[in-house]
């Protein structure tokens, strides 16, 4: 079973899995290990990351050398393919124009989708993360715990291969010794952000990032992860004995040939299409749910964007995991005469609930960090330390104007020339310079820049959320999402807290900012939502079937065989980034799954 | 013509053009003559220059592009000749690597401005403006376009142009206000040939910037350096 078109699709499958990227990538690995026969339907193109990755290629012999475009906001480089804050063909709404009640939404329509360009920090929701209402009393808790997830990040964490520390730090769980990949060491500049804010009593240690800094254990992961599956086993030893680690080049958002990092394109997909029990038909634009006279999932309409044509696929369940706005878009345009307002969407609260991560950034300048001598800073490509939320205590005191905490990406190095390399200087060197003198002065400055991003916790509000459009459609005449924003004060001072710290430990640097800061309007500092690209949220699960959409597994109340296993589900988003926990949860749905399989539950 | 710089559009390049500019449906006649030079009207909008298509949501990232290659380029030979002249000027050859002209930084602007991205847009303006305000300034002082001055005459207008005391009082006079239209446009080309220069691998080498390379294991910084920071 491979590759495949629509024409070539079995009668019927097992389970449908929709979406290629962390969660349905997770799904379909999970489900055909244990012998599940799973067709996977992606709405992009196919990709091959082996063949199509720009590893070294250089700005100069790129269109605009790399810079940012509309076509490519991210760069030219980026891994994304026809996608990005606009998608040809197919349009969204926003509700508002305001600034503040502005919804972003970056798609990749390809294999894999935004795993293949994604930053890779790959942290562990805590305790507290599980249970934010019981702990002070906003939002919602999740109908499990973080010991109910633990040995699932451990098998993600095995088989994806993550770098890290363990700091035994509150609500930044450890991993057992072992399972983490040594990090890499810090930069210099990060060196320096290190010292400085760890003399503020700012926390920074070493990042989570879905790296290989060395090759994986193929000999004892296996049996770790499928006990008992001797098949499974071999399948993941061969796709483990394929990927290389990292040779300390090219930086992880174009994605990797040698399959160093992660990406469903490398390290979920190649397995599962071994197992044998994997069709995938790329470029199939999934429309809505079957379900059948039972009020069941039957299949799902999709449209091949090959030649536009309709095609009907059946299975015993249905597994959506199309990006958690795309997933709801799908619920509810499957209406039906035992689903009139969309499937599983008997209490309304699909679409409800929708977050982001709270995003906003800081730059300067450290004179300490001038005439740097020759270095090759490239890196694991990517961050190698962070700052921890480190202010847990002080929050639960109420001695803070905001609830939930974030973390700092923070960043300095001799990086890669690019566009604004060398500009903007007459802001230090006394108002311009050219020719020689302008050489020494890009010489100088270059390395002596850092910035610092604070990702923190959006508290779900019931202003955000997203509906159907009752007139757009895209060019395959599916009707579109229409998106509605709202930030809280405990967003906003967040983000105020977030200017105040990175200008601090920047001044404790020695340095001066240049964007951003204590001054800046808290309103003016938060970045739109879903700019950061952590969109979660649309069909919470929870304990209650009239006060959620899914169980704990992510099975849907109303239909007990549609699965949704990307960040749809999510109650909550810690400041953790999502991409982790959702991989974990979807090898417990799909776990799950096979169990009510198993049992002829399904 | 005798100029060193009109050799960059070669027929193979003017048929693509033309090529891509029906294939968009967008023939405009002005494209067919692109074969000598494409004389297009300096200020004229990037959609009067260009109405084609970028390069899409899924370009080939694995192959080289060239200035040109995918839409055509806008610098008649006067304009490219003085954009060179700067080039050379702001990021002169020595003893660490070639100079932004040698490099054929001038024919990357060319490629920036004329880009059918909003993200471009502006810069176009500033520069297709900026060049023949540089020739006006230098007739008028020196009676000469700009890329005929002496050095001497060019260190002049360098320092007057781009380096600019941060807390000078502004001249309200129109002679103040083209300098400071001119301080503008020179700061934008300046920013534009810094990444032009220092993305090339002689840039790569001049600013000290190691990597891009295979290695087996992780580079660490040099002990004395971090000694000197105090981060040992």
């Amino acid at each position: 079973m491979p590759l495949i078109t629509s024409s070539k699709t079995q009668p019927e499958y097992d389970v449908i899995v929709v979406g290629s990227g962390a969660g349905g990538g997770q799904a379909a690995y999970t489900l055909t290990m244990e012998g599940v026969k799973v067709l996977m339907l992606e709405a992009g193109r196919s990709y091959d990351p082996q063949a199509e990755t720009p590893m070294f290629q250089t700005g100069h012999k790129s269109p605009l050398r790399g810079a940012s475009t509309s076509d490519k906001p991210f760069g030219f480089f980026d891994a994304t393919i026809d996608g990005g804050w606009t998608s040809p063909g197919e349009p969204y709404v926003r509700a508002s124009p305001g600034r503040e009640n502005q919804f972003q939404w970056w798609r990749a329509r390809m294999m894999g989708g935004r795993t293949n360009h994604w930053g890779r920090l790959s942290f562990r929701n805590g305790p507290y993360d599980f249970k934010p209402k019981s702990r002070d009393g906003l939002g919602f808790d999740w109908p499990l715990a973080y010991e109910d997830l633990e040995s699932y990040y451990e098998k993600v964490e095995l088989l994806i291969g993550v770098y890290g520390e363990n700091h035994g730090m509150e609500n930044t769980p450890d991993s057992a010794p072992g399972v983490l990949q040594p990090p890499p060491a810090p930069r210099v500049g990060e060196r320096l952000l290190k010292q400085r804010a760890t003399g503020m009593g700012v926390p920074v240690v070493a990042a989570h990032r879905a790296v290989l800094t060395q090759r994986q254990d193929s000999k004892n992961i296996p049996p770790k992860l499928h006990p008992n599956n001797p098949k499974a086993q071999r399948v993941l030893r061969e796709a483990m004995d394929g990927r290389a680690a990292c040779f300390w080049a090219t930086a992880c958002g174009r994605g990797c040939s040698i399959k160093a990092n992660y990406q469903s394109t490398t390290v979920h997909l190649p397995p599962a299409l071994n197992t044998g029990n994997l069709d995938i038909v790329p470029n199939a634009m999934v429309r809505e749910v079957l379900t059948g006279e039972d009020g069941k999932a039957a299949g799902v309409v999709y449209i091949d964007k090959t030649d536009g044509s309709e095609h009907r696929v059946k299975a015993r369940a249905v597994v959506l995991a199309a990006s958690a706005a795309s997933t709801v878009r799908i619920m509810l345009n499957s209406k039906s005469k035992q689903h009139p307002d969309g499937v599983a969407n008997s209490t309304g609260l699909v679409g409800k609930y929708l977050m982001d991560t709270v995003g906003a950034s800081v730059s300067g300048q450290i004179p300490m960090l001038e005439n740097l001598p020759p270095l090759n800073e490239d890196g694991a490509g990517g961050a190698h330390v962070y700052a921890p939320w480190w202010l847990y205590k002080e929050q639960i005191a109420g001695k803070l104007d905001f609830a939930r905490g974030y973390h700092i990406e923070m960043g300095s190095g001799k990086m890669m020339p690019r566009m604004g390399t060398g500009a903007g200087l007459e802001k230090f060197n006394g108002g311009g310079s050219w020719g020689k003198q302008f050489k020494k002065h890009v010489r100088r400055y270059h390395g002596s820049f850092c910035g610092m991003a604070g990702r923190g916790e959006m508290i779900p509000n019931e202003g955000s959320y997203c509906e159907i459009d009752p007139v757009v459609k895209d060019q395959w005449g599916i009707p579109v999402l229409r998106f509605h924003w709202e930030w809280s004060d405990h967003e906003l001072n967040q983000v105020a807290h977030m200017q105040r710290t990175f200008a601090d430990i920047i001044s404790a640097c020695g340095g001066k900012v240049l964007s951003g800061g204590p001054e800046k309007d808290r309103r003016d500092a938060i970045h739109p939502g879903g700019e950061i690209i952590h969109e979660v949220g649309g069909a919470i699960m929870g304990e209650n079937r009239r006060k959620s959409v899914t169980n704990q597994f992510g099975a849907t109340w109303d239909v007990p065989n549609l699965y949704l296993t990307d960040g749809a589900p999510f109650v909550s988003n810690a400041d953790k980034n999502p991409t982790l926990t959702l991989m974990a949860l979807a090898w417990r749905s799909a776990d799950h799954l096979v169990g009510e399989m198993a049992k002829g539950n399904i | 013509m005798n100029s060193p710089f009109s050799d960059r559009l070669d027929r193979r390049t003017a048929l693509k053009w033309m090529g891509a500019a029906a294939a968009s449906a967008v023939l405009k006649p002005h494209l067919l003559a692109a074969e000598s030079a494409p004389a297009l009207e300096p200020g004229m909008t990037i959609a009067e220059h260009w109405a084609g298509p970028g390069y899409g949501a899924d370009p080939d990232l694995v192959k080289s592009y060239e200035p040109g290659d995918l839409w055509p380029l806008t610098f008649d030979d006067h304009q490219r000749r003085t954009a060179a002249v700067l080039c050379g000027l702001i990021i002169p050859a020595d003893e660490h690597s070639p100079s932004a002209s040698d490099l054929k930084v001038h024919d990357f602007i060319d490629e920036w401005i004329s880009s059918p991205y909003p993200q471009q847009a502006g810069d176009r303006k500033t520069i297709l403006e900026g060049l023949p305000r540089l020739d006006a300034l230098s007739e008028s002082r020196h009676g000469k376009v700009f890329a005929d001055l002496s050095a001497s005459q060019h260190a002049m207008l360098c320092d007057e142009l781009g380096v600019v005391e941060p807390d000078a009082e502004p001249d309200p006079s129109e002679a103040g206000k083209t300098i400071r239209s001119l301080q503008r446009f020179f700061r934008i080309f300046r920013n534009l040939t810094a990444g032009g220069f220092y993305t090339t691998p002689e840039g790569w080498k001049d600013i000290g910037y190691t990597g891009n390379v295979v290695l087996a294991a992780q580079p660490k910084p040099p002990a004395d350096l971090l000694k000197r920071l105090g981060l040992e």
